[in-house]
This record gives structure tokens, sequence and C-alpha cells, in this order.
């Protein structure tokens, strides 16, 4: 735009600053529109693979015939032809989830009422067309097929959701045995014969438990076999059959034949099972709880850290520590700490919490499990403290800005009356300066909640074996690895085995770690506006 | 015959038996770093007065009043010699507990200065920091503190409701308050009403000659029709050197030394 000036004089042009309003402007508006077409192309991508779409049954001239929903059109590169993608699903049958058809192929398109897509535990969907039912164990019901097969389905789940006791059982009993192992190593590393009544008792234990946990897994074996036996007979689109057992069924539905209100239902439920559900298919389907849970106890646990840490630093920094070249060089530190890539903090992290402190603690405490390590491995609690790190010295900048806005007069007034610099500090500076404080707790908040590199190394895991808080004593256990949002975006994106498919729950995952994150500022930022209309200065 | 003037003041409107001197000033010296701000400065401070302080722009006025109270300690390069004794007290002692005497030194400054809480709490701020917690005592001092500065009639309404809604005038007037609610003996101000509409500072003179019946009051003042209204006595300052000390009368009308008169008559500053 620089040089179109030539109407009027360049003097006043210039002299006026329009074009500098204009550059001001501008910039403000790339950067909105970027953030924006960031978040709907994410929201797009994301909240459109929850709809239950309809199957199409694609004829092909040479007469064969494809099931699957269209997922998209573009052109064949090289020529003026296009082609469609269509999901076909059936992995276990076809290899591939996925089918390009070139248009000039098709004869028809039809969208047949019975086609049903089954949502399964393994091997992603299964679309086709139902056959009929086996059933060992009970007898058809009445009605059409398809009703007697629903039926069948919930009577399978509920008494799949039964069996639940044994593996309730099976965890209890697996905890028992651990401690019980933990003790035995106990006395085994103090020299403990093995003719100790304390350590006969223990084994006798050990022996007892395994002996439990053999017939509670017999009896569990037995029972998933006996389910398993109930099955139905699918079709695919050219006629191929498939046993599936009913159990494997997570949910099946027949998209061609749902109204908009059923569609809308199925939506709400599978939106309702990601937000609660553990994961499946190598977390490629199925829930983000853990992972959700992961990210927002991370995020607490590093601002219960980082927030005082930084704080009471700032404090010593701007209100008792001496102007000097020390002061000063301090300074000049943190505010490049803040630069410092977090893959470093990671390392640190790695070597000094997990390995020094961790490895530490293993060695005073629990001596007798290494070198299976207890501590000194990554965890959630010595993520968080990375975190915490890598977060302390954007609280530190912040609050010393606020600290430093507060006008002379008013720690003046606080002196005047008798105060000391402490009662002036808590009563009066710290108030005052909480919305400003506020501030450098979201930034934190917001850089900690999209940090994926230095958790790889100090914690985070694919798939985590349980919650880092439940409800076995002591309820709390950071020391637990975790799951997290940023991290599956990349794990489920890039070290998928099957990534087309995956690709969905890529744009699900990030608008959710968006979303939280969005949630979360929102909230604090919410608490800063009341701290303001609380403690804001007026015209003084 | 000046302090025989003083002496008969006192016997007159005294019945209890007190000095005539709150605060005796020697030999006040003040450095910042290496620049000399205050040179030699002495004279008496009597009870019950208001003494004003009158000079040019920056001949070291405000810098006076705050050695008073000790607000110097906040600035790191200061350096004080000489005495100030507030009655048996020597205020320049190092091992003096400043918080004490600021409790008998309060001190009004140029610019208002609430706090952002509500105007209960900016009375009683003073007495939470010295531990009072009685909250019959609390709201007992809230209101005769208000009162005495004028002020309750306008706010006993809304007591609770931020200081920060209040005018200009009253905030400066919720600022006395709140330094007489620990009942000082002497009221330090930094040209109180410089800041204020011509109104608002008639509400503050008044208020100072009310308040010379139960405090000392030591006022920093630029202007000279203000100084000769409030103070009952008056000290030029000029270049950190004390001039010229007196009652105020005598200072504006027969003033001994030739550049208080030129200042008084408005020749310079």
């Amino acid at each position: 735009m620089g040089n179109s000036s030539k109407g009027r004089s360049k003097q006043s042009f210039w002299g006026t600053g329009e074009p500098f309003v204009w550059a001001t402007a501008g910039a403000l508006s790339l950067t909105l529109l970027t953030t924006a077409v960031l978040i709907v192309v994410v929201m797009v991508n994301g909240l459109g693979v929850f709809w239950p779409s309809d199957a199409a049954l694609i004829i092909q001239n040479d007469g064969g015939r494809v099931l699957g929903e269209i997922t998209r059109e573009e052109a064949i590169p090289g020529t003026n032809e296009r082609r469609i993608q269509v999901k076909v699903a059936n992995r276990d049958l076809y290899g591939l989830d996925f089918r390009w058809i070139p248009l000039e192929d098709i004869e028809n398109i039809e969208y047949p009422e019975d086609v049903v897509v089954l949502e399964r535990q393994e091997y992603g969907n299964f679309n086709g067309f139902l056959q009929k039912l086996e059933q060992e164990n009970s007898e058809p019901g009445e009605g059409r097929l398809w009703y007697q097969f629903l039926r069948a389905w919930r009577q399978v789940k509920k008494r799949q959701r039964e069996h639940g006791v044994y593996e309730e059982r099976i965890a209890a009993l697996n905890r028992e045995a651990r401690s019980n192992e933990d003790r035995l190593l106990k006395w085994t590393h103090r020299n403990v014969p093995e003719t100790d009544r304390r350590v006969i008792s223990l084994l006798e234990r050990k022996e007892a438990l395994r002996k439990q946990f053999d017939e509670v897994s017999t009896e569990q074996a037995q029972a998933l076999r006996t389910l398993r036996e109930e099955r139905a007979v699918f079709a695919d689109a050219s006629g191929r059959t498939k046993e599936i057992p009913l159990i494997d069924i997570v949910r099946p539905l027949r998209p061609n034949a749902m109204s908009i209100p059923a569609k809308v239902g199925t939506y709400v439920a599978k939106v309702w099972e990601l937000l609660s559900d553990e994961p499946r298919e190598s977390n490629t389907e199925g829930g983000l709880f853990p992972a959700i849970f992961g990210t927002i106890l991370l995020i607490f646990t590093m601002s219960l850290f980082s927030f005082p840490l930084g704080v009471l630093a700032a404090v010593y920094l701007r209100e008792y520590a001496k102007e000097g070249p020390l002061v000063q060089l301090v300074h000049i530190a943190v505010n490049n700490l803040a630069g410092i890539p977090s893959i470093v903090y990671g390392i640190f992290g790695l070597g000094f919490f997990v390995y020094g402190v961790g490895g530490t603690i293993d060695q005073l405490f629990f001596p007798e499990r290494l070198p299976t390590p207890t501590f000194g491995t990554g965890g959630i609690f010595w993520a968080s403290l990375t975190l915490a790190l890598l977060t302390v010295p954007v609280v530190i900048v912040s609050t010393e800005e606020a600290l430093s806005a507060i006008p002379k007069s008013i720690r003046e007034g606080s002196y005047a009356l008798g105060a000391t610099r402490f009662q002036t500090l808590v009563r009066t500076i710290l108030p005052m300066a909480s919305p400003g404080i506020m501030t450098g707790l979201i930034l934190a908040m917001a850089r900690a909640a999209g940090e994926v590199a230095p958790l790889m190394i100090t914690g985070v895991v694919k798939m985590a074996p349980a919650l880092p808080i439940d409800g076995v004593f002591p309820f709390v256990h950071l020391d637990r690895k975790f799951m997290h949002l940023g991290f599956h975006i990349y794990d489920i994106g890039f070290q998928s085995p099957n990534v087309e498919a995956a690709k969905p729950m890529v744009f699900v995952t990030t608008f959710l770690l968006v979303l939280i994150v969005l949630s979360m500022s929102s909230l604090a930022i919410y608490l800063r506006g009341r701290m303001r209309r609380r403690y804001a200065m007026g015209a003084l | 015959m000046e302090e025989s003037a003083a002496n008969n003041t006192a016997t007159v409107e005294q019945t209890l038996p007190q000095t005539d001197v709150i605060i005796s000033v020697r030999n006040l010296s003040l450095f910042y770093g290496q620049t000399q701000a205050l040179f030699e400065i002495s004279f008496d401070i009597s009870p019950k007065r208001v003494m004003g302080l009158i000079g040019p722009s920056g001949c070291g006025k405000s810098t006076f009043l705050r050695c008073l109270n000790r607000m110097n300690d906040l600035v790191d390069s200061v350096r004080v010699g000489g005495s100030i004794v507030l009655e048996d007290i020597e205020i320049n002692d190092p091992a003096l507990d400043v918080v004490e005497l600021r409790r008998k030194v309060g001190m009004v400054f140029q610019k208002s200065n609430p706090f952002p809480k509500s105007i209960a709490e900016n009375v009683v701020y003073g007495l939470r920091i010295a531990g009072v917690r009685d909250k019959a005592v609390l709201e007992e001092r809230t209101e005769t503190s208000l009162r005495r500065a004028g002020l309750w009639d306008e706010v006993k309404d809304r007591l609770s409701e931020s200081a920060l809604g209040l005018s200009g005038g009253q905030q400066q007037r919720l600022c006395i308050a709140r330094a007489i609610a620990v009942d000082p003996q002497v009221v330090l101000m930094d040209e109180p009403a410089s800041a204020l509409d011509p109104r608002s500072t008639a509400h503050i003179e008044d208020l100072i000659f009310e308040l010379r019946e139960e405090y000392t009051i030591v006022i920093v003042t630029h202007n000279m029709q203000q100084a000769s209204r409030v103070s009952d006595d008056t000290a030029f300052l000029y270049e950190g050197v004390l001039i010229e000390t007196g009652p105020t009368e005598q200072i504006f009308t027969r003033p001994r030394e030739k550049r208080t008169e030129d200042y008084i008559t408005g020749r310079f500053g």
C-alpha cells in the first residue's frame, strides 16, 4: 500500500498518520482472521465426526458394489475427471478403511434403509446388511429381525456390564498381590531368612492370592466365552458374510433409516462417550476421558507450584531486594528463562526431578524394589513440576509489573498510618496487584496447557492403565503416568497405524484441548474481572 | 515578649499543665546522597497550634515535614543529622520504632490516597494494623473520626461502599479521618488542598481550624492566603535554610528578614 499516495501531497498523506492506522488495523485483522480460520477448521472437522451420516450403496459399471459413507470428492490429479472417497470400513475384510472410486465408473448410488453400520470394539466400523441371528443360549424374540437383533444385543451388553464384577475382583486381587509383593521384597532386602514366620505367612498369602486370581480369571473367561456365542451374521455389499459376536458391537445403527432427532440423539450419546469413556482401538476411537482428566489435573497441579513460587519470588524482587547489579542480573535471567525451548525444560525435568529427586527417593525409601523404579520414573507430579518451572518466569514477570504499577502514594499512605512493610504488602499492595497477578496465572496456564514436548519425557503415555486420582487409598497417585490431550493429538495423528481413520479424532482432540484452555482462561478472566471491580483504582 | 505571649495562650487555653513545646528541632540537616537539602534547621513547634511551613518550590518544606515521621527512611540515599525531639522521644534515633512513631505522628498527603477499600475500612486501617479487633471500638472510631473530619453526614449511609467513589474533596477529608482515627498527637499535612477546587479547599481549611483544638498540626502550603488563614505560627524556608519563624501575624505583617517580606509580597517564588 506504500506508494499509492500520488493524488495528495506526500506531506499531508504521511503526516496524518492514516497509513499507520491502516497498518495497525490490518495487522489486527490478519491475526484475528488466522485464529478464526484455525478454530473454524478445527470445529468443522471435529464437530462433524460424530454425526451418523447416511451410508451409500454405490453400484459400479462393472457390477461391483461398494457400501460406505462418502467422505469427499476431488479431481483426480492430472486429469479432468473427479473421484469420490468412500469410507468402506470392514477393515478385517478389506484391509483398508477407505476407497477411491472415479465418478465415471459409477452407475448408480442408492441409500437402502436396511444398511447397518456397526461400531465395533475392534477393527473399526462394519458396513453391511443383517442376515440372521445365531443364538445358542437364548430364544429368538418376536418381531422383525433388526429388532430381534437389537433386543439380543442389549441383553448381551447388560450381561457384559454385570460381568464387571470380575474385573473389579481381579483389580482388587492385583492390588493386594502388589502390596504383598512389596512387603515380601522389603523382608528379602533386609535379609530376613525364608524360614522367618513373617516371610512364610507372606508367601502363603501370595500363593492363596494366585489361586484366587486363577479361579476368578477362569470364571471370567468362561462367562465371556458364553457371551461370545451370541452372534449375528452380516453380509457386506458384495455378499461376503461375517459372523460378529454381539459383545463386540459397541453401537449398531441404521443411519439411512434414522430420523433427524434419532441422529441428534446418537450424536449426543457419542459426544458423551467421548467425554466420559476410555479410548479403544489404539486411541483412534472411544472416549478421551483419561486424557481430559490428565490435562486438567496437570495444569492444576502445575499452578499449585508455579503460582506461589512465582508470586513470592516477584514480591522479593520488587519489594525487598535492593536495586543493584545483582537484581538487574536476576531480572535479565528471569526474562530469558521464558525464552528457553520447552524441550530443554523437559530434559532438565527428566534429569533433575525424575532421575535426581525421584531416584534419590527410591534409594532412600524403596531400595527393595530397585531396579524397578517407584518415583524414579516419569509421572504426573514430575511433569507438573517441570511445567511449573517453565511457567514461573511468566508469573514472576506479570506479578512484578502488577506490583510496580501500584502508585507510591498508596504505599506511603499505609506506612504513614504505622503499617509495617509486611502489613502494607498483605493488606493493600497484594490485593491491588491481584488482577495483574491473575493475568500472569492465565498466561502461565495457557502456556502449560499447550506444552507437549517436555511431557513426553517426564511421564506422559499413550495409554495409562489408571487415573492419577481414583478410589484406591491414598486416592491421589501423582507418581502415576498420565494421558494428555496434546500428546494424544501427536500420538493418534502421527503414530497411529491407521492415520486416515484417526484423522477425525485428531480434530476432535484439538477442539477439546482448545476448549479446555479457553474455558480455564475464561474462568480466570472472570475472576480477574471481579478482583478488578473490587480493587481497581478509581479516579485519583 | 514572644515567649510570654506563647505562655499566656497556653495558660488561657489549657487547664492541664503542659509544656509549650511539643516538637523541638535542633541543627537538622539532611542529605540526598551528596546533595544537602536541609541546613542546620532549629526551631520549636507548640502543641495544639497550627504551624505553617512556607517557601518556594524545592526549598525543602516537604522534606522537612517527612523528617517528622521518618518517611524519608523509604528513600534509600537519605542521611539525616541533628535532632528532633517529640516530647521525650528522639525521632532521629536509629533504634526508634518508626511504626510507633507514625502512630503518634499522622500524615495527610498532597494527593488524596484512599485505599481501594470501603469507606469504613479506610478509616479503621490504622487501628486494624495496630491489632484492634473489637467491632464496637472500630465502629465507634469510624463514626467519631468521620464526624471530626466533617464527612459523617455525607457518607454515613454508604460506609461499606468503595472509598474511590467519593469526590476529590471527600477523599481528602477521608484521608484526614483516617489519619486521626489512630489518635495521633501531631498531624502532618503536605499541601492538603492543592489538588482541590476552592469549595473543597475552604472545607479543608475549616476542618484544620477545628482540628487544632485536639491536635498539633504542621502544614506545608504553597498558598500565602491559606497560610495566613489557617496557621497560628509560620516558618519560612528558603533553599533548605530556615529564614524566619514566628507567629503568623508577625511574619505576615512585620517580617524581620528582607527575603521573607519579598516572598510574602510575591516578589519571587
